[in-house]
């Protein structure tokens, strides 16, 4: 029989270089915020032509916006400044209309204050701290002992660190922003983790209650090959979903299912390679 | 027996189909001579039970995010108000506000109180609207108080009109004429009224519009709603007026308050403004839609060609689920978002696990060399288990973050709980058919 629990350092090297890299990520470059967390305002305009930045730049400062970004593709501009006000944000669409002779249309156009991010951030790390404690109470309810609970929910912390880590990566390299969308991938990745994890601790408990408490190691082993192939065929089932998402799928949620794609990925991961072996030496220290 | 079981089944299936059928989806064909042109249209209710009227349109609610809108969000200053008249005039405000945006025509907008820390909130969501300029200023301008005396047109109008529809002439007097509403109480009745006493100019003003309206009714309206509408006895020259009206003491408070700050009864600031214009959310859900159903394509290939037989009945299973989701969130109603959406195919990826549970535990005892029957009982049964402990955790989750309780620690609006929301229903439908459904399915399909 083939010994997954063989390889314990190799997957130990792989999440810590996958993770490290994440953190010094977060640390060196941080993330592009979005305006839910920093505030500010969000302009997103459609031009029947093509527009010229400075042209847009020169009327946002005369409107005395302080802008952050600009950034245009073909017809469609974008624009991030400190925050504007509605009137503000007409003066200037009429200056643009009125100066380059188009038409334009507004596409979305959002003015978030600063403290209101730091606010629903704080809600939403409570809410999860609330989420893992209601994990792990059912766990070891379920589980009979705290030690499947404790793996589970290590298991799900290291999914977390390399989704925000590897996202940190998108919004240096491709621009992608930190929003409440993303918010939303984490919080989908920390319960589909979980969610994943439970199958293959269901196969232990069952050997655990047919045939007594025994080898942890074998049966922890076991119950990897037994349920390797469901694992990986329902991450493909969400794996198809999400990477038509991506390719066929809106801009608005493209990065947004980009991080539900790597959640997918490492919760599929972390549960025989991660959950598990943390599973078998917690049992073991018991002894 | 097992028709009407059948029977019912086949129904029920039929109404689900109904509420899941497109809106305003126009089929136009023709076969030989027969020439088809109609509007297709999920089913709506109205129905006359006793005599209560019910009446349901099932239709599918998007966010402001997908369908295009204004999100507004304002803080009230309440640094001036004492703590005990708070609530009052929070739920004040909060009703002028409803009342103004009524008056614009939007159709289901969304108000409500939020409160976060010792911060006090109105979010206002106007699905549809392009003109949020005129929005924002009407919601946010002063209480218009004004008096109206009968005009020349009234003519026209029929006598036995209700009496403010007569009150067409605007005299001129205004909120900004009154020095101070007050509270009082009726010396005979004993009820409670608004004492108002005029500024030097409204009292001239107010002395003449008396003098030449004696005998006739003289209308008070507050944001163009009639608040009183008595008939003038005498000239009044002394520069004050009583609104009198069936108020109770707090609504005759409101009404002092409203006139007296010549605003809305707490000052409010707008700190979050959200604007999607119609188009971007319609291409964004019909890019997201088109690539969902090819993901779902592959996703039911992928269960066919690796799953054989069983893979059938685990695609009928899964279309019996997506029907059944769109139904629910029809029902509800679920106001879908970009977050909802995620939720939502997340649960699609948890519906299709229950399946592969079962058919690998079918599998493996098939190898120890269980007979198909037996192995289909046992599988079943040993799958329960881990689906249901997966489940009931991921229910944990999504009642935490769904906040249900309404905790103000707890996200109390938007995209969390639009995701918690659909995620929940989501497995909890996915929990029936992907257990319940597919058993029957397997049961109907391998007895012969």
């Amino acid at each position: 029989m083939f010994n997954f629990l063989k390889f314990q350092k190799l997957y130990f090297i792989i999440s810590a270089l996958v993770i490290g890299f994440g953190i010094y990520s977060i640390v060196t470059w941080g993330y592009h915020y979005s305006i839910d967390f920093v505030g500010g305002s969000n302009i997103e305009y459609r031009s029947t032509k093509p527009l010229k930045k400075n042209l847009i730049e020169n009327i946002v400062k005369a409107e005395k916006g302080i802008i952050s970004n600009i950034s245009i593709n073909n017809t469609s501009v974008s624009i991030q400044t400190q925050p504007i006000d509605e009137k503000q944000e007409l003066k200037i669409r009429n200056s643009i209309e009125n100066q380059a002779k188009v038409k334009i249309e507004l596409l979305r156009f959002e003015t978030v204050g600063p403290t209101l991010g730091k606010e629903t951030m704080n809600k939403t790390i409570i809410a999860s701290i609330l989420a893992v404690m209601g994990i792990l109470i059912y766990m070891s309810f379920a589980f009979k002992g705290v030690n499947f609970a404790l793996a589970a929910i290590l298991a799900m912390v290291h999914d977390f660190l390399v989704v925000i880590g590897s996202y940190s990566l998108l919004s240096h390299f491709f621009g992608a922003q930190l929003d409440t969308l993303f918010v939303t991938a984490v919080l989908t990745t920390m319960s589909f983790s979980v969610h994943d994890t439970i199958v293959i601790f269901d196969k232990i408990r069952e050997y655990i209650n047919n045939e007594g408490r025994g080898n942890i190691d074998y049966y922890a082993n076991r119950a990897l090959i037994e349920t390797m192939v469901r694992s990986l065929n329902n991450s493909m089932t969400i794996v198809f979903m999400l990477l038509s998402l991506i390719l066929l799928g809106g801009s608005m949620i493209r990065f947004f299912v980009m991080a539900l794609l790597i959640g997918t990925i490492t919760g599929t991961y972390s549960s025989p390679f991660v959950a598990t072996p943390i599973l078998v030496r917690l049992e073991k220290r018991k002894k | 027996m097992k028709q009407l079981k059948l029977f019912i089944i086949v129904a029920l299936m039929a109404i689900i189909i109904w509420i899941d059928l497109p809106e305003n989806f126009q089929i136009r064909f023709q076969i030989g001579k027969f020439k088809i042109d109609t509007k297709v249209n999920p089913l709506t209710i109205d129905w006359q039970i006793f005599n209560t009227n019910i009446k349901y349109a099932f239709r599918t609610h998007l966010g402001l995010d997908l369908q295009g809108g204004s999100h507004l969000l304002f803080e009230t200053d309440t640094s001036k108000i004492k703590p005990e008249d708070l609530n009052d005039a929070l739920a004040s405000v909060r009703d002028i506000i409803e009342k103004r945006v009524n008056y614009f025509g939007v159709s289901e907008p969304v108000i409500q109180n939020i409160k976060a820390g010792n911060k006090y909130r109105i979010s206002v969501d106007l699905p549809g609207i392009s003109d949020v300029n005129t929005a924002i200023t009407l919601i946010g301008r002063t209480a218009m108080l004004g008096f109206f005396e009968e005009g020349t047109d009234s003519a026209k109008i029929a006598s036995s009109s209700p009496i403010f529809l007569r009150l067409t002439k605007d005299t001129g007097l205004t909120g900004k004429d009154v020095k101070k509403a007050t509270v009082e109480f009726d010396s005979q009745s004993g009820k409670p009224q608004v004492g108002l006493s005029f500024t030097n100019l409204g009292a001239k003003l107010f002395g003449e519009i008396t003098q030449r309206n004696i005998g006739k009714a003289v209308g008070i309206f507050i944001d163009q709603i009639p608040i009183s509408t008595p008939t003038v006895q005498t000239a009044i020259m002394d520069g004050s007026a009583v609104i009198t009206g069936n108020f109770t003491v707090n609504e005759a408070k409101k009404l002092a308050i409203t006139i007296n700050s010549g605003a809305l009864p707490l000052p409010i600031k707008l700190i979050e403004q959200r604007n999607i214009g119609p188009t971007l959310g319609a291409s964004e859900v019909k890019k997201s839609v088109f690539a969902g159903a090819i993901g779902l394509i592959m996703v039911l290939s992928f269960m066919i060609i690796y799953y054989g037989k069983l893979g059938i009945i685990a695609s009928m299973a899964l279309l019996i689920y997506g029907l059944l989701s769109l139904a629910i969130f029809r029902l509800i109603p679920v106001v879908l978002t970009l977050s909802g959406v995620a939720g939502f195919i997340l649960s699609i990826g948890m519906a299709v696990d229950s399946n592969i549970l079962i058919f690998e535990r079918i599998k493996e005892e098939q190898r120890k060399g269980q007979k198909f029957n037996v192995a289909i009982r046992v599988g079943f049964e040993r799958a329960i288990d881990a689906i249901k402990d997966a489940n009931v955790t991921t229910l944990t989750v999504a009642f935490i973050l769904f906040n249900p309780l309404n905790w103000e620690f707890l996200p109390q609006f938007g995209m969390v709980r639009g995701f918690a929301l659909t995620l929940a229903i989501g497995v909890g439908t996915s929990l029936f058919t992907g257990v319940v459904i597919t058993k029957r399915l397997i049961n109907l399909f391998y007895k012969n």
